[in-house]
């Protein structure tokens, strides 16, 4: 059985490099979380193991992080060590001069400290220790930094692709449209004369709505304080073009406390809006229909306007950004970052037949809760 | 058709019709912005209590409750008393951390508490059973009421019913199922509370005779010895304890805005049913006094029993009104349910979207269709009464230590709803399949919660403590999110 097995791993040198490799892998989901104090503990034993040395230590560039193995008395000591190894810029060796010892029989006697590289700039240093050193050690220390490095530069990368997915959110917090602020203001001034207290009410729909689109905290909201803000933007809308907007609403009362993504819902409106009334001179009817189906809900907005050619929504959809529509491609994305591609947005839409929005939410997915 | 039959024909049709008729009004509802607020207003907790009320009070509150009462006398009283006081568990222990999770059935409850899908695929597994079990009596129930009513063969009444279910929700569910299910309730309450009224005037005019009744029918737990009382025990600890894992119970708590709204719901909910569940004993006296025959049939057949001529007819026809729209409601909630569990976890991988759930709601309502025609007549509100001991026995445990618990782990969960659902499954399978209630094995069998929601308690307790390296990392935050009220500030 054993003889089987050996023969089956292949020679001695290919088990070395599948331990390797494994004891690499091992450490590597705690480093693609970057360099902290936690993941530098989790990932220190197994980047030991794979060295071979009594102990292993993980710095950032001030002091230690992480100390593996035997002899961590020696751990207050790293700080020298890391400056001066931040000064060369590349892998330095200390001997037992630069780490003076009281312990008998304390394995640590020198030190190979090699930086860790993360987008040109040095974020710590990976420290082994062991009683004496070979250019075999040196070597072996410099390629397991120069790998760990890689890896918290994938662990850097993530955490901007995070910050970007919020930055867009952010963007459509930030992105009212100037046209509309100005439209409204100029609307609600046009009533101050002959309607005072209709512009005073106005203002304070205005008021409302901005705060809700500024809104800081919360990737999610419900849908019921989603539609609050469309009542709002609508108000305003109406305050502008009066009776040639109509707007049919009809909303099953039992998917109003679905979680939905913040903003979600407005910009689709303000697109129907845009598409239904401006450039024509006739009355435009939005329809927003939410309807339960049992574990979904689907919301409708629905304009008579000029619509669309699908070919060019399909290139919005698929995150074409020189289109001005914005609105359409940032929801659909989001969307499907937050439940799966098969909830993206659906687009029923041809020139003169106007168009129909769909979004389809889950009443339940996992981490995401108003 | 002969004129006798003519009142309960009519009343079934005015039931569809009037069901089919307020599912299309809620949402043909249409507003325009001004008044938007309006629209846009959540489901307030007396409207949503209504319509819980509506959804729960099945075939076996309607039509079982009188029929066991008239037989076995006060012992049956604890199915009222613990239909209703299953509601209060729920809203001390459950209603509001429930809402609070965001969960929209217990499926999901256990994968946000648990973060394993293991444990949910499980659950939908349960709930399957359950409304399976659940189903199977309504059909019978509608058997039993269709030929009472209009003469009709037994199997008409099943496949009245679950063709009228199946249209309704695969034509993509009850539009405004919360309107429909609030009307249900009081349609329901009318057609007890009405006949109820009438009879007891008639009685008193007839000189109030007195129920005859054996010495033992109105004191309970009277010569039956041990097995009786663990019956009875056994009995409470299911009711009590079953509602809460009921699925088309819970996934109507997902309509209320928040948790406190959650809990007045609950509250009112108590309140309905405390209304509803004075009037079959009342039937249940008032046949003892005429000297009602038939069990199932009872509440059917007393109006004509007491009175006839046109009064007869009308209140045969309230009741026969109020014992279908309790089939429509409860069956069309269940189907709802189980084919939502269905499409999410076995059809929709493989088929488009809206197929999946119409498929999915066939299988959810003619495997029990199947399973009411092939088996006996078991009594409406015995079979009910093993739904909720499963119920109690799976979900019961779940829940409550899932809320309570944050040592609770992925598989101490699994343990518990195998143990669980095992035991109480197996015994309702035996009781089915052997109705001899003889020795203490069959008792045992035949009221299983008493040994198996304690079992499985214990499973899951243990299992989580051998665990108890696996308890997953987001159990504090979320335990913080399910009893925090929403109004105070914090990050989720």
């Amino acid at each position: 059985m054993r003889g089987w097995r050996r023969r089956a791993l292949g020679t001695e040198a290919d088990r070395a490099t599948f331990r390797t490799l494994h004891q690499a892998s091992l450490a590597s989901p705690a480093l693609r979380e970057g360099l902290t104090t936690e993941s530098s503990e989790r990932a220190a034993r197994h980047l030991r193991a794979l060295l071979g040395t009594p102990s292993l230590a993980i710095t950032d560039t001030a002091g230690c992080l992480a100390w593996d193995g035997a002899g961590s008395h020696h751990a207050s000591q790293m700080p020298l060590l890391v400056a001066a190894t931040l000064d060369r810029g590349r892998t330095r060796s200390f001997d037992r001069g630069d780490l003076p010892c009281s312990h008998a029989g304390c394995p640590v006697r020198s030190a190979l400290v090699s930086p860790l590289v993360v987008d040109g700039l040095i974020v710590g240093s990976l420290v082994a220790l062991a009683p004496s050193q070979t250019a075999g050690l040196a070597r072996a220390v410099d390629e397991v930094a120069t790998w760990v490095s890689g890896q918290l530069e994938l662990a850097e990368l993530e955490s901007s692709r995070a910050r970007l997915a919020e930055a867009e959110v952010r963007a459509l917090r930030a992105q009212i449209s100037p046209h509309f602020v100005y439209n409204s203001l100029g609307a609600i001034a046009s009533f101050v004369r002959t309607d005072p207290d209709r512009a005073r009410e106005l203002l304070l729909e205005f008021a409302d709505f901005t705060r809700y689109s500024f809104r800081r905290h919360g990737e999610f909201t419900t849908l019921a304080e989603e539609l609050r803000s469309v009542e709002r933007y609508l108000l305003l809308e109406q305050a502008r073009f009066g009776e040639r907007l109509q707007v049919r609403l009809s909303i099953a009362p039992e998917v109003l406390p679905v979680a939905v993504p913040f903003l979600c819902i407005q910009p689709l409106v303000e697109n129907a809006v845009r598409h239904g009334l401006e450039g024509v001179d006739r009355v435009g009817h939005i329809t927003i229909t939410a309807r339960d189906r049992a574990q979904d809900c689907h919301i409708e907005v629905e304009d008579d306007g000029t619509g669309e050619e699908p070919e060019k929504v399909r290139r919005v959809l698929a995150g074409d950004t020189s289109i001005d529509s914005v609105g359409l491609g940032n929801v659909d994305a989001r969307l499907r970052s937050t439940y799966g591609d098969d909830y993206g947005l659906v687009v029923e839409t041809a020139p003169g037949a106007g168009t129909k929005v769909i979004v389809r939410v889950p009443k339940f997915a996992p981490g995401v809760s108003a | 058709m002969d004129l006798e039959a003519l009142p309960g024909a009519v009343a079934v049709v005015v039931v569809a019709v009037a069901t089919l008729a307020i599912g299309t009004w809620g949402l043909r509802f249409s507003r325009t912005t001004s008044d938007f607020f309006v629209a846009s207003r959540t489901v307030n907790p007396r409207l949503n209590a209504s319509a819980i009320g509506g959804e729960y009070l099945s075939a076996a509150s309607f039509l079982g409750i009188a029929g066991l009462v008239l037989t076995f006398g006060a012992d049956m009283l604890w199915y009222p008393v613990g239909w209703t006081a299953g509601y209060l568990v729920l809203l001390v222990l459950v209603a509001a951390p429930l809402r609070r999770s965001g969960a929209y059935t217990l499926p999901d409850f256990a994968e946000a508490r648990l973060g394993s899908r293991g444990v949910r695929h499980l659950c939908s597994v349960v709930v399957v059973a359950i409304g399976w079990l659940y189903l199977v009596p309504q059909f019978e129930g509608a058997g039993i009421t269709l030929a009472a009513a209009i003469d009709a063969p037994r199997w008409v009444g099943p496949l009245v019913v679950g063709a009228v279910v199946l249209v309704n929700v695969s034509s993509g569910g009850m539009r405004s199922i919360t309107f429909v299910q609030a009307f249900q309730y009081w349609l329901k309450l009318t057609a007890l509370l009405v006949p109820v009224a009438v009879l007891l005037v008639i009685w008193a005019g007839d000189g109030a005779p007195r129920p005859v009744t054996p010495q033992d029918w109105s004191m309970p737990l009277l010569g039956d010895g041990a097995q009786g009382l663990y019956s009875t025990y056994s009995l409470i600890l299911a009711t009590f304890l079953g509602t809460m894992g009921l699925p088309h119970v819970v996934v109507r708590f997902y309509t209320n805005p928040d948790g406190r709204a959650a809990r007045r719901t609950t509250l009112v909910v108590l309140a309905l049913l405390g209304i509803f569940y004075v009037l079959p004993p009342l039937f249940a006296m008032l046949g003892r006094a005429y000297g009602a025959a038939d069990a199932d049939t009872l509440v059917l057949e007393l109006p004509r029993l007491m009175t006839d001529g046109v009064l007869g007819d009308v209140l045969t026809g309230l009741v026969t009104a109020g014992a279908f729209a309790a089939f429509l409601s409860t069956s069309s909630g269940l189907a709802i349910a189980v084919s939502g569990v269905l499409t999410q976890d076995v059809t929709v991988r493989r088929l488009p979207d809206v197929t999946a759930f119409r498929v999915a709601a066939v299988i959810a309502v003619t495997v029990p269709l199947a399973a009411s025609l092939a088996l006996p007549d078991f009594g409406v509100a015995r079979a009910v009464g093993l739904a909720f001991a499963v119920a109690a026995s799976t979900f019961c445990p779940l829940l409550v230590l899932g809320i309570w618990w944050r040592g609770l782990t992925a598989a101490g969960a699994i343990a518990g709803l195998l143990v669980g659902g095992a035991g109480s499954v197996g015994a309702v399978a035996w009781t089915l399949a052997d109705d001899a209630s003889s020795g203490w094995f069959d008792v045992l069998l035949g009221q299983p919660a008493a040994w198996s929601v304690p079992v499985a308690v214990t499973a899951m307790v243990v299992v989580s403590r051998l665990t108890a390296r696996t308890v997953p990392a987001h159990a504090r935050r979320f335990m913080v999110r399910l009893h925090t009220p929403e109004a105070l500030e914090l990050d989720r």
